[in-house]
């Protein structure tokens, strides 16, 4: 189980500002392999890019024909002129208004409850003594691994005796709890939060509730957005859970999706229609915040 | 007093006034609530985890044993170790067992040996690195069900994309949703395009973090591209990969969406033919109604990560043991 506790924590060295700057001489300073990359090398990534972005440009060409288009051969590779007539359809068929909505509200509160639990946990296990701490700490490392999935069948047990089936607190609750949260933020704490800063505050004075305030807070709040971008794309994305806890009268978006795709609807590009609408939240969320993403995946991110 | 004592041992006591010579009460009240305030942070973290993490998995053994249905959850009844019985005699439990399997070797092996040779490029310098980095991942943001809905489409049999390419270079259509491993391949090919970037990134934070002086010495050495990849990015790599094997496999292990929604069957497929052990949980507890039976699986997926894991795990020790060793 060593291996587990051991994410890769390497940070970003050397990475280049927002842009890489247009007069920079390749091959000269920055951390990292000097080794330049050949033509092959964008050659084979290139490719690789085309194969990540193909998906999103069919949906979109796909969203914006009609069904007959989606039946032709050759098949229409270009978009057509359908897309807000498909929108308009879906929008009624499957309700993806509703959907969206619920999903902004119930990624909206576990993003902001997971990080609040996740901070103060974190702060307490990585600058707090008390007793029990390190049992505490390895139980919820040790449950980190364990898919959620599994305790599907009590959890659901527990929503039915609350009745809350097919309602959205059902699928917030649980969302709030992320052992990895709590794990994230005691390593960025750890690493960023100097003893003395905490020292000099008890010996003003302050109290722990205060220090939490007034320093523990400023200090970690980039590790907090980092942590909520990351949370809000899970729940955003989670779908086990919600089929299960909700239905099509109280959908989120992929639980709405999950209805497109089991024949209710046949029209294939309304179906595609949906699928863009029910993505595209995340993709802006992606566009606007990529890089920092990127940054917080390397820095030891992991899976769902 | 007593009023200016509670209020200086409160959380909110001001910041500046330090412990006067004549309060001891309020110093020792101030002692007791330091020992005890650390739980009050981890309180509302705990008491979420215990309700609905722990409780809930714990809990799985037991409703294993029980034959409970879903419409009447609050009823259980005793059935001792029937509910494992009975999925040992399900041919449907063993054919979802084996296409965990397989699927899993399909989606994993190419998906890190892929993440891979890419993280190996990304790590040379390039022109707008950030760039490729951010478009490599964006696969990572789609969920499940968008990425399945897409493909299922790509896949299709008559008008989809990728059998009118294979058409293009002369051969026959496929028929990506009966054909069992024509089926496989299609549902981890999704697995696939999701996760690679990721897993690359992964490993280019690993890659990053080998000291650049062994890079210099192999070149000095007069080792090649290749070589240098072998001997020195590899086995510096080798704890960030043992991680990515673990959580993929883990991935598969419990794989759903992509099967569930590949055709919108509960069944994965006419004939079994891509039904995942997620997917047949989800089929006997939701689509047949028995939850006892649904967490003898759950349970079951449980005992097959930890012991997958746990070779993982041995396999690189031995190794790395072995390494050491030489």
């Amino acid at each position: 189980m060593t291996a587990l506790a051991a994410p890769p924590t390497a940070p970003e060295k050397g990475d280049p500002p927002q842009t890489p700057p247009p007069g920079r001489r390749i091959g000269k300073g920055g951390a990292g392999r000097t080794m330049k990359g050949g033509w092959l090398s964008y050659l084979i990534l290139g490719f690789a890019l085309l194969i990540s972005a193909f998906p999103f440009y069919w949906t979109i060409v796909a969203a914006s024909r009609s069904n007959a288009d989606m039946a032709k051969v050759p098949p229409s590779l270009l978009p057509g002129p359908n897309l807000i007539k498909n929108f308009e359809q879906v929008l009624e068929e499957a309700d993806i208004g509703k959907a969206l909505l619920n999903s902004l509200i119930v990624s909206g509160s576990i993003t902001i409850g997971t990080v609040l639990c996740c901070t103060l946990a974190g702060f307490a296990f990585a600058k707090l003594k008390f007793k029990g701490r390190n049992a505490l700490l390895t139980l919820t490392i040790g449950t980190m691994m364990i898919p959620p999935q599994l305790g599907v069948i009590p959890l659901f047990m527990l929503i039915a005796e609350l009745q809350w089936v097919n309602q959205l607190q059902a699928v917030i609750l649980p969302g709030l709890v992320s052992a990895f949260g709590v794990f994230f933020m005691r390593q960025y704490l750890v690493q960023s939060l100097p003893d003395e800063l905490i020292e000099a505050a008890r010996v003003d004075g302050a109290s722990t509730a205060r220090i939490f305030w007034s320093i523990v807070i400023p200090i970690a709040r980039p590790g907090m957005a980092v942590l909520g971008m990351l949370t809000f794309m899970t729940a955003w994305n989670d779908f086990f859970w919600p089929i299960i806890a909700l239905s099509s009268q109280e959908p989120t978006v992929q639980v709405a999706l999950r209805q497109l795709g089991g024949g209710y609807v046949n029209d294939q590009s309304v179906i595609m229609a949906g699928t863009l609408l029910g993505t595209l939240p995340v993709l802006l969320v992606f566009g606007l915040l990529g890089r920092q993403i990127v940054g917080g995946i390397m820095q030891g991110a992991v899976k769902g | 007093m007593s009023l200016t004592a509670t209020a200086k041992a409160g959380p909110r006591s001001p910041a500046g006034t330090g412990p006067g010579p004549d309060d001891g009460r309020a110093a020792a009240l101030r002692r007791t609530w330091r020992k005890a305030s650390p739980y009050a942070y981890i309180a509302p973290f705990f008491t979420l985890f215990l309700a609905f993490g722990l409780f809930p998995l714990v809990y799985t053994a037991f409703v294993s044993l029980y034959r409970v249905e879903l419409q009447t959850s609050g009823e259980m009844e005793w059935r001792g170790i029937a509910n494992y019985t009975a999925l040992f005699t399900d041919e449907y439990f063993w054919t979802s067992l084996r296409n965990t399997f397989t699927i899993g070797v399909l989606s994993t092996v190419p998906q890190l040996a892929m993440a891979l040779g890419l993280a190996h490029l990304l790590n040379y310098k390039l022109r707008g690195r950030t760039f490729i980095r951010t478009a490599i991942l964006l696969p990572y943001a789609t969920s499940v069900a968008a990425a399945t809905l897409v493909f299922a489409q790509l896949f299709g049999k008559d008008f989809g994309l990728i059998n009118y390419a294979i058409g293009l270079v002369g051969f026959d259509p496929v028929d990506w949703q009966t054909g069992t491993v024509a089926s496989q391949i299609a549902v981890s090919s999704i697995v696939v395009w999701r996760w690679t970037g990721y897993n690359a990134l992964i490993y280019l934070a690993g890659m990053q973090s080998i000291p650049h002086e062994l890079y210099e010495a192999a070149e000095m050495d007069g080792a090649s591209r290749w070589r240098q990849f072998v001997h020195v990015t590899l086995p510096g790599l080798r704890p960030t990969i043992v991680f990515t094997v673990i959580i993929s496999t883990i991935g598969a292990t419990q794989l759903f969406g992509e099967p569930l929604l590949f055709e919108g069957s509960i069944s994965g497929g006419i004939s079994h033919q891509y039904q995942t052990l997620g997917l047949y949980m989800y089929e006997q507890g939701w689509g047949f109604f028995h939850l006892g039976r649904a967490a003898a699986i759950a349970w079951v997926m449980f005992v097959l990560i930890v012991v997958l894991v746990g070779v993982n795990a041995l396999i690189a020790r031995r190794r790395a043991r072995k390494e050491a060793g030489r």
